[in-house]
């Protein structure tokens, strides 16, 4: 008992460090805070796929009164909450997969920009017209320029654990 | 969130395709996409920092040596070996007349022969001609030493007439434009004279310093710049920067591009060019506003002051200067070497920009980790003293012995600051410790010294940025940075500002490398990471023998294995790079060392074995040397061309053992005579009793097991790689 109480403390103050080292480096003026518009990056980089209503959720739950900013006191007991239930976790690659795959109505292989674009900017957590470009950008192949989405998937999977 | 999916998966094989279906697989992509560029984003600001830790390091290492350097030069017998050794890098301006520089530089009887196919230049120059060398330049053509000695002296007399702050005006509704550092970069020069025209009566131009070294183009750089100074000498001007500056030169390429471009010339050339960065105005002041200088300020910069001072006799910013000292007969003595003097004519202090002295115990007994600790506490402390009580830097300095109102000593820090300093976020001025000169200055100091000068902006350079510019103090302070791809192909942009009377900084970025072009987003963020990745596992593996003292403390079942937390903060207690090793883990422990089970633990020994970096193949040389060999090389190297006093690339047997004794004292590293002679047989290959530099640096380089590329050389070993030479492989 004694020992599984020890794991779970390393555990929770593993996840702490974690935190914090991600904070930091977004921390510009050395002083716990940091700019409201990339705690998102941050909780990315975490290891977290929230959507976006639960993003503006959780900086809801940490922002400070309408400042603009997120202190690391606010940030930190939520955020360690959200990694120990693993409440955002990764989407498996044969979802993604999938996903892709609906949105391949003739079965390509491929989505071609149109098609990516219309469905980025139209359907779901709509992105914005730069996202689209930047997207297509990276993971369009130059010469056909299409999104060959299969090769992309086994490329770009995550890294284990931060 | 498992039924969450299992949901999800009902509906794909229930239902089939429907909008339903589409919108959730859009949801899915986007929220996997933002990930994804979270965690690049993440990762291109650790490989920045990476980049940049290491170049400060570096910096810092330089003033180190030289303090150290400086250190022996007070300490030992003027008669010593080891002094004599390196004297005369602190030896002054030697005392002569002009006619004696004018025959010593007289390049009229250097021939041009017949074969030379580079420009040829008559005086006075004129606009062709500096156009024509552009040209000449682009097409890799190299200028003769005849003309290089000729034009330098041209350059050195037209700077000796300009003041310490040129004084600039936009009238006539002319617009500046202003570059930042181009560090030998000269296709970033042609990139923007490409953009933005050539200098010329109708485009004036300012440049903001760092001319030179870490690029391979130094020279020419300095060539085109002076022939437009030369050809329009009221629309061009230039300031000076910390790496116009002749020991910075040995350490960061400068120096070894020109002796290898100029074999036979090159000495002269250097010394010629001494002169003429100790004559390059310190500021520029536009419409009265607007102060373009290259480092920053601190706390105590007074324009007023900086315009008296007479900047020639600061050769180097990082050498406090002379006392004059008169002596019984009323001369003024300035040799140093005056035999049996007991005068101590030339008070160093040891430190540059600390309050207080580092005395001798501090050098003795003590390792380099030992005494980088020491700065560190003093600088714990000087930080929170100085956080709570802004204001001047304590002008508490015991050795400064001037009863003038303002002593050389304030005059050399007031110069070191402008050349040296950095912004920082926090209100106050305090010493820049990274660096190790000039001092860190914050928002309430820019507002004080605006206000004070009646001033509206601040342009300076010295930093680089990844967009090439960033405005900070409230866009008060602007950091413009002219050199692209500086770290990495990919690593960022350049930028020049434009500045017409209304004085609003208008700026334009670039990036030059044909390269960058191919490379797609994903592909150059990889590249600068991989080049990253491979500079600190290097510095790991010439860190080995530290590490694994550090990893056998946590280790206390002596398993071989420590926990990721543990693996952790030892690397950073023998690093001290600052730098978030959990989370670049992944990167740096690979192989069968990262097979970690359930524990997550890493098996260290296995760990250096898939570094795979490997060293010289010097199994006769204790290992320790070795990597001391690794981790000082730029050090060592920096120290074997000072000791090379004609720059012939060679240095005697004798010498040599006296370099590594200078060496094993600096580090407090027991260096046996013996170990001395075996690192000296591994290279000697003529047995003629001389080293060959080059060859022996070479003979110890780190090689990367992994990557194809094994030429050039790695930013850790303190000259830029010429990654230029990479075109087409693909595994780069």
């Amino acid at each position: 008992m004694a020992e599984s109480k020890q794991s779970a403390e390393a555990t929770v103050s593993d996840v702490q460090k974690k935190i914090r080292a991600a904070f930091e480096a977004f921390d510009y003026e050395s002083n716990n805070t940091v700019d409201v518009r990339e705690i998102g990056t941050i909780i990315y980089s975490l290891g977290c796929f929230p959507s976006q209503a639960d993003l503006h959720d959780l900086i809801a739950e940490v922002e400070e009164d309408q400042t603009g900013y997120i202190h690391l006191d606010s940030f930190l007991p939520v955020m360690s909450k959200v990694l120990l239930e693993h409440k955002f976790p990764p989407i498996p690659e044969d979802l993604l997969l999938q996903a892709f795959e609906v949105l391949d109505k003739e079965k390509k292989g491929y989505l071609e920009h149109e098609e990516l674009t219309k469905y980025m900017t139209q359907e779901g957590e709509l992105f914005t017209q730069e996202e689209v470009d930047e997207m297509l950008t990276a993971l369009a192949d130059h010469e056909k320029n299409v999104v060959y989405y299969k090769d992309l998937i086994n490329q770009l999977t995550i890294d284990p654990d931060m | 969130m498992f039924r969450y999916f299992t949901q999800a998966k009902h509906i794909f094989v229930v239902e089939g395709i429907s909008s339903c279906c589409a919108i959730k697989s859009a949801v899915l992509i986007q929220r996997w996409y933002r990930q994804f560029v979270a965690r690049k984003e993440m990762r291109r600001r650790y490989t920045w920092h990476i980049f940049q830790s290491i170049e400060y390091s570096g910096e810092q290492a330089q003033i180190k040596l030289y303090n150290f350097l400086g250190y022996l030069m007070d300490n030992f017998t003027p008669a010593s070996n080891e002094r004599n050794l390196i004297s005369h890098i602190f030896r002054e301006n030697e005392v002569c007349r002009d006619a004696e520089w004018e025959r010593y530089f007289c390049y009229k009887n250097i021939e041009v022969p017949d074969l030379y196919s580079g420009p040829h230049l008559t005086f006075p120059l004129t606009v062709e001609q500096a156009v024509g060398l552009v040209e000449a330049f682009r097409n890799k053509k190299q200028l003769h030493s005849r003309y290089v000695l000729q034009l330098l002296l041209e350059t050195w007399k037209q700077l000796r007439l300009l003041p310490n702050i040129n004084r600039i005006s936009t009238c006539h509704s002319k617009e500046i434009t202003i570059c930042g550092d181009l560090h030998g970069q000269l296709e970033d020069l042609l990139l923007i004279f490409y953009k933005n025209d050539m200098p010329s009566l109708e485009k004036p131009y300012l440049f903001n310093g760092d001319f030179v070294d870490r690029g391979k183009d130094s020279i020419e750089i300095l060539i085109i710049l002076f022939s437009f100074l030369l050809v329009y000498p009221s629309e061009v001007y230039l300031n000076r920067g910390n790496h116009e500056d002749h020991i910075v030169n040995l350490r960061y390429g400068f120096t070894k591009e020109v002796l290898s471009k100029y074999r036979m010339h090159g000495k002269r050339i250097l010394k010629l060019l001494q002169k003429i960065f100790s004559w390059l105005p310190l500021a520029t002041v536009i419409d009265q506003k607007v102060l373009v200088i290259h480092g920053g300020i601190s706390n105590t910069t007074d324009l007023s002051v900086l315009a008296r001072v007479d900047r020639h006799n600061y050769n180097s910013a990082l050498r406090p200067p002379k006392k004059r000292h008169q002596n019984v007969a009323g001369k003024s003595i300035d040799s140093d070497e005056e035999a049996g003097s007991t005068n101590k004519v030339f008070q160093r202090r040891p430190s540059l920009t600390f309050p207080r002295t580092l005395t001798k115990d501090c050098f003795q007994n003590r390792s380099l980790q030992d005494f980088s600790d020491r700065l560190r506490a003093n600088t714990v402390e000087e930080v929170e003293i100085h956080k709570r009580l802004p204001g001047p830097l304590g002008p508490e300095n015991d050795t400064s012995q001037s009863c003038e109102s303002i002593s050389s000593e304030d005059e050399w820090r007031q110069i070191l600051d402008l050349l040296w300093s950095d912004p920082m976020a926090q209100d106050g001025c305090v010493p820049n410790e990274v660096r190790g000169g000039g001092c860190y200055w914050g928002p309430d100091v820019t507002e004080d010294f605006l206000n004070r000068h009646n001033l509206q902006l601040i342009i300076r350079s010295h930093e680089c940025k990844q967009e090439g510019y960033e405005f900070c103090h409230n866009r008060k302070v602007l950091t413009l940075f002219s050199a692209s791809n500086y770290y990495d192909v990919g690593s960022n942009r350049g930028a020049y500002v434009k500045l017409g009377p209304d004085l609003v900084p208008y700026l334009v970025q670039y990036q030059a490398s044909s390269m960058i072009r191919e490379l797609s987003v994903r592909q150059s963020a990889g590249r600068s990471e991989r080049s990253a990745n491979k500079v600190l596992r290097e510095q790991l593996f010439a860190h080995k023998s530290d590490l694994i003292c550090a990893f056998k403390k946590l280790d206390s079942g002596n398993k071989g294995r420590v926990s990721l937390a543990n693996w952790a903060s030892a690397v950073e207690s023998v690093m001290r790079l600052g730098l978030p090793w959990r989370i670049m883990r992944s990167q740096l422990v690979t192989g069968r060392s990262a097979d970690s089970s359930i524990d997550s633990s890493i098996d260290y020994y296995e760990w250096f074995n898939e570094l795979a970096i490997k060293g010289a193949n010097a199994d006769h040389i204790d290992q320790s040397l070795l990597e001391t060999l690794y981790r000082h090389r730029s050090t060592l190297e920096t120290i074997f061309r000072i000791v090379d006093t004609d720059n012939s690339g060679f240095i005697t047997m004798e010498d040599f053992r006296q370099t590594w004794k200078l060496l094993s004292v600096y580090l407090k590293m027991e260096i046996t005579e013996e170990a001395i002679s075996d690192l000296a047989v591994t290279i000697d290959s003529n047995q003629d009793g001389s080293i060959d530099i080059e060859e022996f640096m070479e003979a110890f380089r780190l090689t990367d097991k992994k990557s194809r590329l094994e030429r050039g050389r790695s930013m850790f070993m303190g000259t830029a790689s010429d990654l230029t030479k990479l075109e087409g492989d693909p595994n780069i």
